[in-house]
This record gives structure tokens, sequence and C-alpha cells, in this order.
């Protein structure tokens, strides 16, 4: 089997002052052409894990413990100068908001451009480069597209461009931190087939952190589910989906709305909101919420354990269907 | 060729919605060309040439504006001393402008000490009066021109810190700089490329305000004798010069103070109309 591209182990994110864990301990393999899903609510840590890999964790937040190790560079231990030359070229990012990601005063084709000056000597074909890369996502008219500014392009529009903005230097890993939320229905299809396609053509690998778990099913190889800054199930799609282990992943599953259910009941919802990460402390973070917790999830925190294509931090898994 | 409706106007269109701003421009473009016959020479007469035989003549077509009373001509000097006033506010405020742009957006970028620093000196010249400071900084560092532009950069240089500051970090949290470090640009890149330009329109107005200040700021300075020295023209010290003299002679006293009057409207109104044309808020559709 070949080495992973990406390969986070034991990965702890924490504030500076007074100490707050924001994530716990969260371990996960890349593989290179493959596609893993992140999905978990807000604040369970999942745009954070994402920020650490690109070395741009906020101000007052820095990995506490573990190791990112990309392409045999553990990332945590990188310089600045490092990490900065690694992103936009090796490692890269989507956006989540087209609306406000591209700079308002500069035409689209230089800021292309761009980054191709950040990393590398602009040359004779470095204009021709940019066009190609503006075709590739769909952009038509690709020569006034260069002179345009960005309030003239949709949002669609601007996404795309960002989508030819990140994969501009044939990025190993691209990130995909929500990229479709801020896009209607129609729009989002057509952005998540281009990334796919993208995608399958490059043999590159991504990283798909969503809140939605409709929207990465087709789209990725595995899911990683996220609660309260800990892994609690990852797996295949096709696992997870058809035989949910952990009662959160489950309670996820039963929460999202069917098309062939025409009962018009309520949807089922998971009772509680979600704990603060670093109130935890050493038990089941899901446990307060979980209708199978016993005794035991209040004493100690339960460990990832299984195999690549299915493993749970649970002590009572749902068990097979 | 026929504008496209949906094209972005350009500047200069914004520009010319303003009448304050057409009237100033007008008037700073007259004295900007008298200046330049100053620096060229064309002037009726030479600003340092005494004859006491014409002294304190009205205005005649001789003398336009009269002559003092060591009979030089008053219009010939205004027009000298208007080129002097501009060349020592240009230089200071372009010296003010780039240091004050510059620290304020490093300031305003890198935060943490470097900012605490920046702020609290620039709040230490702010509590002094600005023409104190200017004064104190001439009377040290002596008087010719370059002294006298140093001195008022000195004194404008915190402005440009705040206008510069206030707007870079409302800037720099914006989405596409955060897209920009994502994608790896150097810090520099940042700054000059994606951050300067998104903050320019304030700095431009206050640039065109400083400019009317430091013309102030300059004529006090001659005025009270610390900036142009006699017998070279200034419009503040001519005003001074015409002092004891003013009650017999109003023309002495009252051609450099409108110079001075006008230009510093003129670049008021400058500022009102760059103002009016680069906040998209006050464009009218």
């Amino acid at each position: 089997m070949s080495k992973p591209l990406l390969s986070v182990s034991g990965l702890g994110i924490s504030t500076v002052q007074d100490p707050r864990t924001l994530v716990n301990s969260v371990s996960f393999e890349i593989m290179p052409g493959e596609a893993v899903g992140v999905v978990g609510e807000s604040g369970s840590g999942k745009t954070l894990t994402a920020l650490s890999i690109l070395g741009l964790l906020p101000r007052g937040v820095s990995v506490a413990g573990g190791s990112i190790v990309f392409n045999n560079i553990d990332l945590t231990k990188a310089s600045p100068e490092m990490m900065r030359n690694l992103r936009g070229s090796d490692i890269s990012m989507v956006y989540q908001d087209p609306m406000t990601a591209l700079n308002p005063v500069m035409k689209l084709g230089r800021q292309l451009l761009e980054v191709i000056e950040s990393h590398e000597k602009l040359d004779n074909g470095s204009v021709a480069r940019v066009e190609a890369a503006l075709r590739e996502v769909g952009i038509p008219q690709v020569e006034r597209a260069m002179e345009s500014y960005p309030h003239e392009f949709s949002g669609g529009m601007r996404q795309r461009v960002m989508i030819a903005m990140a994969l501009l230097l044939s990025p190993k890993l691209l990130i995909a931190d929500e990229p479709t939320t801020a896009l209607d229905v129609t729009i989002q299809q057509q952005i998540l087939a281009l990334v796919s396609e993208q995608r399958r053509k490059r043999d590159m690998s991504m990283l798909w952190i969503t809140h939605d778990l409709g929207v990465v099913a087709n789209l990725v190889d595995r899911l990683i589910v996220m609660y309260a800054g800990n892994i609690v199930e990852a797996g295949t799609v096709q696992e997870i989906f058809t035989n949910p282990q952990h009662p959160y992943t489950h309670g996820l599953l039963s929460s999202l709305p069917s098309r062939t259910d025409k009962s018009r009941k309520r949807l089922t919802s998971i009772p509680g909101v979600p704990q603060k990460p670093w109130l935890v402390g050493n038990t089941c973070a899901f446990a307060p919420r979980c209708f199978k917790a016993t005794a035991e999830c209040t004493a100690s925190a339960p460990k990832l354990v299984g195999t690549l294509e299915k493993s749970v931090a649970c002590f009572h898994p749902m068990g097979d269907k | 060729m026929k504008r496209s409706p949906l094209k972005p106007k350009g500047g200069l269109y914004y520009y010319m919605q303003s009448t304050s701003g057409i009237v100033g421009a007008l008037l700073l473009l007259f004295m900007v060309i008298v200046s330049i016959c100053a620096v060229f020479g064309w002037l009726p007469h030479d600003p340092l040439e005494q004859n006491v035989e014409f002294a304190m003549q009205g205005p005649s077509t001789t003398f336009w504006f009269g002559t003092d009373e060591f009979g030089r001509d008053i219009f010939s000097r205004s027009l000298d001393g208007m080129r002097r006033s501009l060349t020592v506010s240009v230089s200071a405020v372009s010296i003010a402008a780039t240091i004050g742009v510059t620290l304020g957006i490093l300031s305003g970028y890198l935060g943490r000490w470097f900012d605490q620093l920046i702020v609290r000196l620039s709040d230490v010249i702010f509590a002094f009066p600005a023409i104190l400071l200017a004064l104190a900084i001439v009377s040290t560092l002596g008087n010719s021109w370059y002294q006298t532009s140093l001195a008022i950069a000195v004194v404008y240089t915190p402005i440009f810190i705040r206008v510069a500051r206030g707007p870079v970090l409302t800037v720099k949290e914006m989405d596409y700089v955060k897209v920009t470090r994502i994608l790896g640009f150097s810090s520099l890149r940042i700054l000059r490329k994606h951050i300067l330009p998104n903050v320019t329109a304030p700095i431009v107005v206050q640039v065109a305000l400083s400019l009317s200040w430091a013309i102030l700021t300059e004529s006090g300075l001659s005025f009270l004798g610390l900036g142009t020295q006699p017998p070279n023209a200034s419009l503040g010290l001519m005003v001074s010069e015409a002092q004891p003299i003013a009650a017999f002679a109003w023309w002495a006293l009252f051609f450099p103070s409108a110079f001075i009057t006008i230009v510093v409207v003129g670049l008021n109104l400058v500022g009102d109309g760059l103002r009016d044309a680069l906040d998209p808020a006050r464009r009218s559709s």
C-alpha cells in the first residue's frame, strides 16, 4: 500500500492563554488521490484542523501536540517561510465565501498572476497558463474575464475563479472549506461537480470540510465525523451512511430529510446542544446527549478503534443493523 | 467611444460631479501655474530688486499689486512667495505621507508591540500644538527650506499614521486578504498590492487637506521670522513685513494674504471633491 500524502496524528489544538482544548488528539490520513470529508457542527474543530494543516491558525490559538506530516515534512515544525512556500503551491484551499474573497480593486487576470508570482518567476507563458486555468473551470470569454474586476462577476463565476486560483499551481492537496454554502443550490451542484472532475483529472487529494452530509456523500471516499473537538467515527462513505456505529453519527443521519418519506412528520433531532471541547475532560463528549450513555461513558474517554474502512470511538456502538 | 452603461465610470467622472471639487481644482490650478511662472523667472520684475524711488506705490499698470517700502514689486514677490510656500508644503507632505502611511500600514497589519509603540509615539507628537512643535524643530534645525519642510513633516506624520492605520485594521480582516495568506503570498506583497490599494481613498483626501495646513504652518513660521529669511519672499514673511505699513499701503498686506487664502480654500475644496468622488456612499446614482 502506498504512503499517505497527509498524516495527522494526535493533533491537539488549544488556546495559548488560559489553555482551552479546541481539538483533542485528532488522527487521520489522506492517501494520494483520495478525497476525505470532515463533517461536524460549528465549533467541532473541523475548520481549525484544516487551518492547522495550512499553518494559519488564528492568533491566540496554536498546535498543542501531535504532528501533521505532509509529503515527509512535519508541518508543525516547519518554518513560517517554508509553510508560505507550501501554501498555494502544494497545499491549496478553496475559500467559503466567493463574494468577498477576491480583491475588489484588482483585475482578475492580475490576481491569478499574483499567485504564480508568489511562488515562481513570471515568464512569457504565465498569461497563457492563467487563461488555460480559467478556461478549465468553465469561465466563458477568458480574455475579457482577465480584464474584469470581481464585481462584474456573479457568485458562482467568482467561485470558479477562486477554484482556478487554488488549482493554478497544481497542488497535491486541496482543502475545501464549505465552498458552496454561499451559493444557491443549482450553482452548488455545478461547483461540486467541477471540483470533483478536477480532482479526478489531476489525481489530487482532497479534504472536504462541511456540515452538510448530503453535499459530501457523492464526493469523497472516506468520511470523518467530528464532535466537540474529537473524531467520533471515521470510515468509508458506504459504511458510515449504511451502518453508522456512533450514536452521534446515527443521530445526524436520521435527522436528514428523506426524499421518499411523505409522512410530513417532524424531522428527528438530537436533544441538547454540543458541549464546549474544553469542558469535556476525560469523558465521552457526546455522553450528555446520548441515549445509550452509561456510567462508563462519563468515567473515561473512549478511544477511536477500528480499521481504515471503519473506526469508532464509543463504548456502546450501535451494532449491526 | 461610447461608454457602456455596465462599465464602471472613471474616478474623474465622479470628481467632476462635485461643484466644490471643480472650483477647488481651478483655484489650485491657478496657483500652480503662478508658481511655475516663478520657477522659470517669468515675472514682470525681479522680486528682490529694491528701488526706493517707487516705494509704497499703489497698484498700477507697472506694479500690478503695488510696491512695498523698499520699492519691490509685490506681484512678483507674491508669485515667488507662492512658489516657496508650495515647495515647502509639497515636500513636507510628501515626507509625512510616505513615512506616515508606511508606519501606519505596518502598525495596523503587524499589531502587537509594534502597533503599541507607533500609536504611543504619534500620541506624543499629537500632544504638542502643531505650530509650537514646528517652531521648536525649526529653531533647533535651522530655517532653510528643506529644514522647514522637515519640521512640518514631523508634525504631520502622525496624522497619516492614523489615517492609514484605521482602514488597515478593517481590510486585513477581509476575506480577500485571508485568501492571499492561504495562497502563500508574502507579507510584503499582501501589504503593497492587496492592502494599500484598498486603503488609499482616505489617504488621498488627507494629502489634500494636509497640504493646506502645511501652507498655513509654513506661512505662520515665516510670519514669526523662523521660516524663509529676508530678503527672500514668502507669503507669511510678506504679511509680517506689511504689518507696520498696512495703515497706508493696504496692498502690501492684502495681496499676499489673498494668495494664502485662495490656495488654502482651493486645497480644502479639492479635498472635499476627492472625498465625494472616492466615497461610494456619497455618489449619487
